[in-house]
């Protein structure tokens, strides 16, 4: 092939089930950065991980219930991430025990469950099939999934935007000018877990904190304020989904690692030569100005 | 809005009792902050002056008694919980004290004259685009200090504003806190410079737990006072019985003399 971009492009021109997987995983790429960049903002960024751990009790829940059924799974999934993240926050606020702690702790006790649940009835395809997901057998549910997911997060987020920078940069002020600050707090944490959610279908449960916080972290080489990062992790998002997706099909790689590999390597590159605090710019020392 | 003489007290303490872990911070405090006051909290280290302006914010709840507030109330904490790594700009952060009349949607657009008056009135016109994280300390509190202006609340709590914070700044904060008080605003502000309290501050409430004198601070603020406050013990006595009751020797219910200005307590 001539044309550079043929053998990025040329599996989704030939292949319906490569499209529908693009499909899936661009809306994914515009919904779970965003979340992931108020996550690591809050340093709360190993949070995602322990609430994707949280949800699978619920997916396997609906599994023993309705077998590879993606309401029943999806809607285990949401129920038991957000009856964690509402405990962890309760408790938190009625005890002086922080956060953190508290989520460690239920996310602890509902992945236990789940793994339990899994091994009370099925087998270790099933676990897999949870912790790595399927992109490439995406049917017409999940892809609604997915874009309802991503026309959720982006609402809430642009609705629920000031309080929740409000509730990162100084949740003392808030509580002291309004009440919003739990419901807003809340709000956010359900937005993880229902992004989680929705990437357990594609990426699996794992690989779903990827997409979430890899194009955040690495956002943060090329931008330094709000208004950038976002756009930007959401642009290497979708850079690692269609990178990812096509060197999977080229290479015959399982296709969700070969999306959170891309992302990685996004994040490398921009750890390296991104223009604020990239490594190789601190090699060059510049110099320093007059006032 | 200015709140002047006449209108109903702003904050009223009623056998009020704060504290952490069944310990008070505060014992059995009555009072009343009179609309304009401009009040000076002093005591030493444990006296338990943070703990009251908390209760004021209501940041903490009473363990017994009871806070009354008439109006919306400002708040700057002593140590503040703001994260200075967050990318955000001096505008924003000046900005924040605009909920009330933004809440979560409203466009800050036409604000916006307000927010850079405000910032020259801390000296920090320019800054405007600067991310919080590249302000010095002293720079950082007066940004704090635009928000507060922009809350245009009728009471201001401030708990050691001016700790860390160099005289010119300090100066001109204090020109800020007098300009609140000609506008008829009640300040109550958590001090350690007793000659600033003297030189600024008309009232003064003297704490070591429980009130040792409130009054006009030239009567509070005497060598007897200041002496008795000195033996305040800051441990907490873990074996301490529950309490029966306000002591019959602490002086308490300054709020029953009416709208004329506390005497001296002691």
């Amino acid at each position: 092939m001539i044309d550079p971009l043929g053998p990025l492009v040329a599996p989704f021109v030939e292949f319906g089930f490569m499209r529908r997987a693009l499909a899936g995983c661009l809306a994914l790429s515009v919904s779970a950065p965003p979340v992931g960049v108020f996550l690591t903002l809050r340093r709360m960024s190993l949070m995602s991980d322990a609430m994707s751990h949280a949800i699978l009790p619920g997916a396997a829940a609906g599994f023993l219930v309705a077998g590879l059924s993606l309401p029943a799974m999806t809607l285990g999934g949401l129920v038991a991430g957000l009856a964690v993240a509402l405990l962890a926050g309760a408790v938190t606020r009625a005890t002086t025990v922080r956060e953190d702690a508290n989520l460690a702790a239920f996310y602890l006790i509902s992945l236990a469950g789940g793994v339990l649940l899994v091994s009370l009835r099925g087998s270790q395809i099933d676990l897999m099939h949870f912790l790595f997901g399927s992109v490439l057998a995406l049917d017409d549910a999940a892809l609604w999934l997915l874009g309802g997911i991503s026309t959720l997060t982006l609402v809430a987020l642009a609705a629920i935007y000031r309080p929740l920078v409000m509730e990162c940069v100084d949740p003392l002020f808030l509580r002291t000018v309004s009440r919003s600050g739990g419901p807003v707090h809340l709000a956010f944490l359900a937005l993880v877990v229902v992004n989680l959610v929705g990437g357990f279908q594609a990426l699996g449960t794992l690989l779903a904190v990827g997409l979430m916080l890899l194009p955040a972290v690495a956002a943060r080489f090329w931008t330094r304020d709000l208004g950038g990062l976002i756009p930007v992790s959401m642009l290497i998002a979708a850079l690692a989904s269609v990178s990812g997706l096509s060197l999977s099909y080229q290479l015959d790689l399982p296709s969700g690692p070969a999306i959170v590999l891309a992302a990685g390597a996004l994040y490398l590159a921009s750890m390296l030569a991104g223009p604020r605090g990239g490594l190789l710019r601190r090699l060059v020392r510049a110099r320093h100005l007059e006032a | 809005m200015s709140a002047g003489h006449g209108s109903p007290d702003p904050i009223r303490l009623v056998g009020l009792t704060l504290g952490y872990d069944r310990h008070p911070a505060i014992h059995h405090l009555d009072g009343t902050v009179r609309a304009g006051d401009l009040l000076a909290l002093v005591g030493p280290n444990g006296a338990g002056k943070s703990t009251l302006l908390k209760g004021m914010a209501g940041e903490i709840p009473c363990l017994d008694g009871r806070i009354e507030r008439a109006a919306a109330v400002a708040y700057m904490p002593q140590a503040d919980e703001i994260d200075r790594s967050f990318p955000l700009s001096v505008m924003d952060l000046a900005g924040m004290g605009l909920w009330r009349r933004a809440g979560a949607w409203r466009s800050l657009g036409r604000h916006r004259r307000a927010i850079e008056a405000a910032l020259a009135a801390v000296g920090l016109d320019g800054f405007e685009a600067r991310s919080i994280g590249t302000l010095s300390g002293g720079q950082f509190r007066r940004a704090l200090f635009a928000r507060l202006i922009l809350q245009d609340c009728s009471v201001i709590l401030l708990d050691e504003p001016f700790t860390g914070i160099d005289t010119r700044t300090v100066d001109d904060l204090l020109a800020l806190i007098r300009s609140w008080h000609a506008e008829g605003r009640t300040v109550v502000a958590a001090l350690h410079d007793l000659a600033q309290v003297r030189a600024h501050f008309p009232t003064t409430l003297l704490l070591a737990r429980e009130a040792i004198a409130w009054g006009a601070t030239a009567r509070v603020l005497t060598s007897e006072n200041l002496a008795r406050v000195r033996n305040l013990s800051e441990a907490w006595d873990e074996a301490a019985p529950v309490c029966a009751g306000p002591r019959a020797d602490v002086p308490h219910d300054h709020g029953a003399h009416g709208h004329h200005h506390h005497e001296d307590a002691a």
